[in-house]
């Protein structure tokens, strides 16, 4: 009897040694998927050491995209566009392209609605991210994650 | 030439949000494509694109090899009087293509 509960104990512990060792695996994988480094070195160069908040910035790309080589994309940023309070600028960045650049838009209070469209690249299954910069110095962003079936030409012709 | 397209209506309320759309023809050539015979073809963007409403710069947009050819851009601006505006695309190779339009703001 004593030498089964024995038994017992020591298959729980080993069972909950399995659990955690289970869950510590799932926290590091989901840690690691961070943003790739050159597309951070390419953000720092552009706004510096500016704290980037989330939200106010919406990018609107289809989920799934069929043809990388023109994926229509708008950004838009939550501002009253008005002499005091509007977005300075608005830059996109994207993981998995030669460059980490997609654009960079310089807008003032004359714009009157922060809201901009392009038809961009992408050659691989990717997060795209737009960080924008406001008149009083903060510092936005935004993110979506793109499906491309069909990557835009990097091979040859 | 580049042909270039513009969108922008003709007349607008003083303080209206008008909406500007443009489209320029060009090959937009990213400089990490291999030719037929192996080599990459060099680089050859349209770098920069400036809108100005009676000389007062209203848009400014820095292009990558990331914009499509034939590169589409739409933004806004308040109609605030009549004039013109401006556009210029300048790129790679001395690229540099000006369109104007105007507008009768009421």
């Amino acid at each position: 009897m004593k030498a089964k509960l024995a038994i017992d104990q020591s298959r729980r512990a080993l069972i909950k040694g399995a659990g955690a060792l289970v869950c510590g695996v799932l926290l590091t994988v989901r840690k690691s998927e961070a943003t790739p480094a050159s597309m951070q070195a390419a953000i720092r160069t552009v706004f510096g050491n500016a704290e980037i908040g989330k939200g106010k910035v919406t990018l609107d790309i289809p989920s799934l995209v069929e043809n990388g080589n023109t994926v229509p994309m708008t950004v838009s940023v939550e501002s009253p566009m008005t002499a005091t309070d509007y977005v300075k600028s608005i830059h996109v960045f994207n993981e998995k392209n030669p460059q980490p650049n997609v654009i960079g838009i310089h807008l003032g209070p004359r714009a009157g609605k922060a809201s901009v469209a392009t038809r961009i690249r992408l050659a691989d299954s990717q997060k795209v991210v737009a960080i924008a910069q406001m008149s009083d110095g903060s510092v936005w962003s935004g993110q979506v994650d793109v499906i491309v079936t069909l990557a835009a030409c990097v091979e040859g012709l | 030439m580049a042909r270039a397209l513009i969108n922008v209506p003709p007349r607008a309320k003083r303080g209206q949000v008008i909406e500007i759309k443009t489209l320029i023809s060009h090959v937009m050539e990213t400089g990490f494509r291999p030719s037929s015979i192996g080599v990459l073809l060099p680089r050859y963007i349209i770098t920069e694109f400036v809108c100005t409403y009676d000389g007062q710069e209203i848009f400014r947009a820095d292009l990558y090899p990331a914009i499509s050819a034939n590169p589409f851009i739409t933004f806004h601006t308040v109609a605030t009087q009549s004039g013109t505006l401006t556009f210029t695309w300048t790129g790679d190779n001395g690229f540099s293509v000006t369109e104007q339009a105007a507008i009768t703001v009421e």
